[in-house]
């Protein structure tokens, strides 16, 4: 077990050196001269040159590389080209409101999906599963925006039980905290939901024609507690998979439900950075982010030993 | 000079049993169409589909005026008889944009399906057929699988400059790798067939065996595949330009037109509904046909999702 967890572990690294290849790559070689977004229009041929020079960007591209991988590795991020802060503090100062959001997003759809989605699968074929069906393909066919305009118009603009838009931190009290977070997280649960409720509905279809859901059933058990024993605890790995590799879509809609809400997180950092061509932002953020998806998905692929004792490492 | 002639039709092979020729199955792509057409959601489906495809080919003929045509007079007008969904904020007509916004969307989802099924075959079958390039090609599928798709599309429009070509290559860059995997498996799963080892003892060549005998087995999932990549091109592209890292913002696109809207949302919410519904009765019919095209075609994947 041990020697597997540090195998998976290890794999991870050149997958992560790979995501910095590409992102570097995509930066780098891609036209617009960061030195002139620096400089301004008006920046002189000589003080252009001048900020090439300190800030490395006429070295080969290949040390270049290197150079950034290094810094990385030594936990330097550098300084951001707009600002002049320094890029770590820039992000983790807007971290906590993402993780807030993504949190809440992540135990809401949870919550509501897996319920959705045993009664879909008990009700198959009847009016209840076609209604949670049709529900999750529409989940998934409304743009997150829409979906977080809608619920502003009807819960904070006509019933005024939500504020519009905006965050405050925990330490701003719990309520106020919480109270901002409601619609960004209904918002952003919804393709979340529908993409769980149908896995788990398909998972648990399957589980239920198996031999001991029927010996289940024949020694007297309710069928509430097969559905949840027998059948929802052997549907788990796959429920669990897709938990974890719909965080890449749940990342996406951060950026989105961040910027419909004015919520100050990662996902407006790196929008405000693209827009203003901050490179090592933008670079700093898409790692963080895809390291997270990295750890996620190796620690689903962990979590299989305990969900199903048949899986042995 | 004698030469035999070729006989106008080919002779049908023998059969051994009468019954078989009733038993031949109901193949073609008209059994396929039959087959997806055979329930009504997918039919409602359908129609919606061809009703907006019909709308983006006769855009100028359905009663619209100029989709950029700027009026300041006219801001931000209610529905009426000369504007029939109103005005935006820049006095064009909604309903123009509405009908030529169908044109971009459904260019940006076929040219993206087109872009990332050329890419992710093409690769697909280079890591499925030669080791070597199995090892490189693969590692950096995986490190662009690890990049959040929207932050890779994001940072490629914004940086390369907004032009439908950018945005189309954005959004399809993060689709190649899931179809270079899916071709690459299929191809790794055939190699030892015995139709393709029978082929190989034949000399036949590496493009012809790949073209021949192998690709005809990913058209299923790729069928299947390119629907679901359609829905999320489309879907992805208004999320681009909702962010302002779309196609250029005077196209007349639905992704703009909510990205306009967005200031005057709580004045006049119908100027992101609007193009809103028009997204999502798109992505939906689509999704749904798509649904049952995966049922049809793939009784595997069916079971899995």
């Amino acid at each position: 077990m041990l020697g597997f967890v540090v195998k998976r572990v290890l794999s991870a690294v050149p997958v992560l050196f790979m995501v910095a290849i590409i992102v570097f790559m995509v930066l780098r070689l891609s036209p617009g001269d960061p030195a002139v977004m620096i400089g301004g229009p008006n920046a002189t041929p000589d003080q252009l040159a001048a900020l090439r020079e300190s800030m490395g960007l006429n070295k080969p591209l290949l040390e270049q590389l290197f150079i950034w991988l290094g810094a990385i590795a030594q936990g330097d991020f550098g300084v951001s080209l707009v600002s002049g802060k320094p890029v770590a503090a820039l992000v983790m100062d807007r971290f906590g409101p993402t993780l807030a959001l993504s949190l809440s997003t992540v135990v809401l759809a949870v919550a509501v999906a897996i319920p959705l989605g045993v009664i879909a699968a008990w009700q198959q074929g009847k009016w209840l599963d076609r209604l949670v069906m049709t529900g999750s393909v529409l989940g998934f066919s409304v743009p997150v925006f829409i979906i977080g305009y809608v619920l502003i118009l009807i819960f904070a603009r006509t019933l005024g039980w939500f504020p519009v838009q905006g965050y405050k931190p925990l330490s701003a009290g719990f309520h106020d905290f919480a109270i901002r977070l409601v619609l960004p997280s209904v918002t952003l649960s919804f393709p979340y939901i529908a993409l769980i409720a149908r896995i788990v509905r398909t998972n648990v279809i399957e589980v239920m024609n198996e031999d001991y859901i029927r010996t289940a059933r024949a020694k007297g058990m309710t069928e509430g507690g097969v559905l949840m024993h027998h059948a929802l605890g052997n549907a788990a790995v796959p429920i669990v998979t897709i938990i974890g590799v719909s965080i890449a879509m749940l990342i996406g809609g951060v950026v989105v439900t961040e910027s419909v809400f004015n919520i100050p997180g990662l996902g407006r950092l790196v929008l405000e950075a693209v827009l203003a061509r901050d490179y090592t932002v933008i670079q700093t953020v898409i790692l963080l982010f895809s390291t997270i998806y990295v750890f996620i998905n190796l620690g689903v692929d962990l979590l299989y030993g305990l969900l199903d004792p048949r899986i042995r490492y | 000079m004698t030469q035999t002639p070729a006989p106008d039709t080919p002779i049908p092979p023998a059969r051994d049993l009468p019954e078989m020729d009733s038993a031949a199955p109901d193949g073609g792509f008209g059994a396929l169409v039959r087959g997806v057409l055979s329930s009504w959601p997918s039919r409602i489906s359908a129609l919606v589909l061809g009703a907006i495809i019909l709308m983006a080919v006769l855009a100028p003929f359905l009663g619209t005026t100029d989709p950029v045509a700027i009026n300041p007079a006219l801001r931000l007008q209610g529905s009426g008889p000369e504007h029939w969904l109103g005005t935006d904020s820049f006095g064009r007509d909604v309903y123009s944009r509405i009908v030529y916004g169908a044109r971009i969307s459904l260019a940006v989802g076929a040219g993206t399906v087109l872009v990332s099924l050329l890419f992710g075959v093409f690769f697909g079958v280079i890591t499925g057929y030669f080791k070597w390039a199995d090892i490189i090609v693969m590692r950096f599928m995986d490190g662009l699988m690890a990049i959040p798709g929207i932050l890779l599309a994001i940072a490629l429009v914004a940086i390369s400059g907004a032009t439908l070509t950018t945005v189309l290559i954005a959004i399809s860059v993060p689709e190649i790798p899931r179809i270079a995997r899916m071709v690459r498996s299929v191809i790794l799963g055939v190699k030892n067939e015995p139709y393709v080892e029978a082929a190989s003892v034949l000399g036949t060549g590496v493009w012809k065996m790949v073209w021949r005998h192998m690709l005809p087995n990913t058209v299923a999932p790729l069928l299947v595949q390119g629907t679901y990549i359609f829905a999320s091109a489309i879907m992805t592209e208004s999320i681009l330009s909702f962010l302002g890292a779309g196609i250029p913002p005077e196209t007349p696109s639905w992704g703009n037109m909510m990205a306009d809207g967005r200031t005057f949302f709580l004045l006049k919410p119908e100027l992101i509904l609007y193009p809103g519904a028009m997204v999502s009765l798109t992505v939906l019919s689509v999704n749904m046909l798509g649904d049952v095209l995966r049922d049809r075609l793939d009784p595997r994947m069916a079971k899995r999702l």
